[in-house]
């Protein structure tokens, strides 16, 4: 277990957003949270690393434990936990820096100096985000002429070169066409040996390629968790089944 | 059908004229101070002081005056501007406090510019002693540009992607260093375009500088920020309402004229030329 969510409760204001969430993510593993708009499970995964935090008049209830530790004990710095717990954007959002420089940047602020290992390390993340070929001549380009495709896997090595542990990803691929999405799914595949994933997605299929274990939301409450390949052809909540099945949502 | 395309038409023939109204009353302008001012326009007029009870001579220190001033203006608004920005945008709670300071710094703008003179002369020329003095000149057009800095970086900084502060945020990167490293770069060529208004502003100004910074005649440059210092706009004002030699300076009072707005056109030239390179490096 390397995150556990205890009866999080979460409001804007009084609109209460996500009630009594209890679950378990594992390590090393890919879960999925689906569900239809606006049944909180981004919310949830922006609690995560507290970008929550971010938003004016909103407020947690219940315990985020990270290794043990609640995230939202007052003498915990966000900052620590997202440099340990890293995020991907529903759209890719690319620094209007060179490709160089958006992987350097935040290493850089938090102590990488030597320039040796900062290109030792933008090779390595390009190349866990599989994306070192394709860009290998162009680092001092800037990013912003990449495609969309490139941009999100750029945005994801960025994340990688934090070295986390955790990767949060927002419904990474609905801005992407099917070719880089299928990209961006092989991608997952290969990253879950080193880091424990956790992705928001619209797409049923998606889920059921991608994860171990799949949340369904809906409404703000966690309905049902459970392996992917039990949620997909075997629920044991009939509400999961029709939305599923697409009967609802 | 007829009727809309003729209505459209009307409408868009209605925009041009506005704009070319607009360039027109600003190219007379130029085109009046060229005519009446080239002549008095010459290396001895730009280089030497006046004499001849500044009936004849140069504008020089009155140059050298203006430059310092305004460049002192902005060196005192810039940070001090950009800073209060920052503090209204990022960090700042939307709240009563926040309507309070922003209904404070528009009321700012709409102060005549007398009263600033006024209150600069009460304060940095009298209270602080600083004497009529370029220091305190710089700091009362400093006060009087601020808000038009404020609103300018403001909205530079607001036109900044939400997404750009998210992604360095969520890379476990301090809230400091997400505006100072990503934001404020990216607000630089707004935060220019506020600098460069308050520079035109600062440098045409004469209620603020009467009386805390502007001398009627000095031959001699400042040696110090103590100093008080012969200014364009004043030295236009002097020229033109209080010497005893109205009509025969007229020339002259023109070709101030002519200087102080090619002044400013330069600086302004400057500041757009850094601007485009800055954005050509920031593109989003």
């Amino acid at each position: 277990m390397i995150i556990t969510t205890k009866n999080v409760d979460f409001f804007y204001g009084a609109y209460r957003a996500l009630s009594n969430v209890t679950l378990d993510f594992e390590k090393n593993r890919v879960t999925a949270l689906i569900g239809p708009s606006g049944c909180g499970k981004s919310t949830l995964l922006r609690l995560l690393n507290r970008m929550n935090d971010l938003i004016d008049g909103t407020r947690v209830e219940g315990e985020i434990l990270f290794e043990g530790r609640n995230i939202y004990a007052p003498e915990v710095d966000p900052v620590e936990i997202r440099q340990r717990i890293g995020m991907v954007f529903q759209k890719p959002n690319p620094f209007p820096k060179s490709i160089f420089n958006n992987i350097t940047f935040a290493p850089k602020l938090s102590g990488v100096r030597d320039s040796g290992n900062l290109e030792a390390l933008v090779e390595e993340s390009l190349k866990q985000a599989v994306l070192w070929e394709e860009v290998k001549d162009i680092l001092d380009k800037s990013a912003m002429n990449l495609s969309g495709g490139q941009q999100q896997r750029l945005c994801i090595a960025r994340a990688l070169a934090m070295k986390p542990d955790v990767l949060l990803m927002d419904e990474p691929t609905s801005a992407l066409d099917p070719i880089s999405t299928a990209k961006i799914e092989e991608l997952i595949d290969s990253l879950k040996k080193r880091y424990t994933i956790i992705i928001v997605t619209h797409n049923m299929q998606q889920a059921a390629r991608v994860s171990e274990y799949t949340g369904f939301f809906y409404l703000g409450k966690l309905i049902e968790f459970n392996a992917t390949e039990k949620i997909f052809t075997n629920p044991d909540v009939k509400q999961t089944e029709d939305y599923i099945t697409g009967r609802f949502g | 059908m007829k009727w809309r395309y003729f209505r459209q038409g009307l409408f868009f023939g209605m925009v041009r004229l506005s704009a070319l109204i607009i360039t027109l009353v600003l190219l007379g302008i130029i085109a009046f101070l060229f005519y009446n001012g080239i002549r008095a326009v010459t290396w001895d007029f730009l280089t030497l002081p006046p004499t001849d009870s500044m009936t004849k001579g140069g504008i020089m220190p009155a140059i050298v005056g203006t430059l310092y001033l305004t460049v002192g203006a902005i060196v005192v608004a810039l940070p001090l501007g950009v800073v209060s920005a920052i503090y209204l945008t990022e960090y700042a709670k939307q709240g009563r406090f926040m309507r309070i300071i922003r209904i404070g710094v528009n009321c700012l703008a709409g102060v005549p510019s007398v009263v600033f003179g006024l209150f600069g002369l009460g304060f940095f020329v009298v209270f602080l002693k600083f004497g009529s003095s370029i220091l305190a000149g710089a700091l009362t057009l400093g006060i009087l540009i601020l808000p038009t800095i404020i609103g300018a970086a403001e909205e530079a900084l607001k036109a900044v992607p939400q997404t750009f502060r998210e992604a360095s945020l969520a890379l476990g990167v301090s809230k400091w260093r997400t505006i100072s490293r990503i934001v404020l770069p990216s607000a630089l060529p707004g935060i220019l375009t506020g600098a460069i208004l308050g520079v035109g502003r600062a440098a045409g100004e004469t209620a603020p500088i009467m009386f805390t910074a502007a001398a009627f005649f000095t031959a001699a440059l400042p040696k110090s920020i103590f100093d008080e210092v012969m200014a364009l706009p004043y030295h236009i004002y002097v020229l033109a309402t209080a010497g005893t030699h109205i009509e025969q300076t007229r020339p002259l009072q023109y070709g101030t004229a002519l200087v102080l707005i090619a002044l400013v056109l330069g600086i302004d030239l400057f500041a757009i030329i850094m601007r485009s390179r800055v954005r050509r490096k920031k593109r989003w």
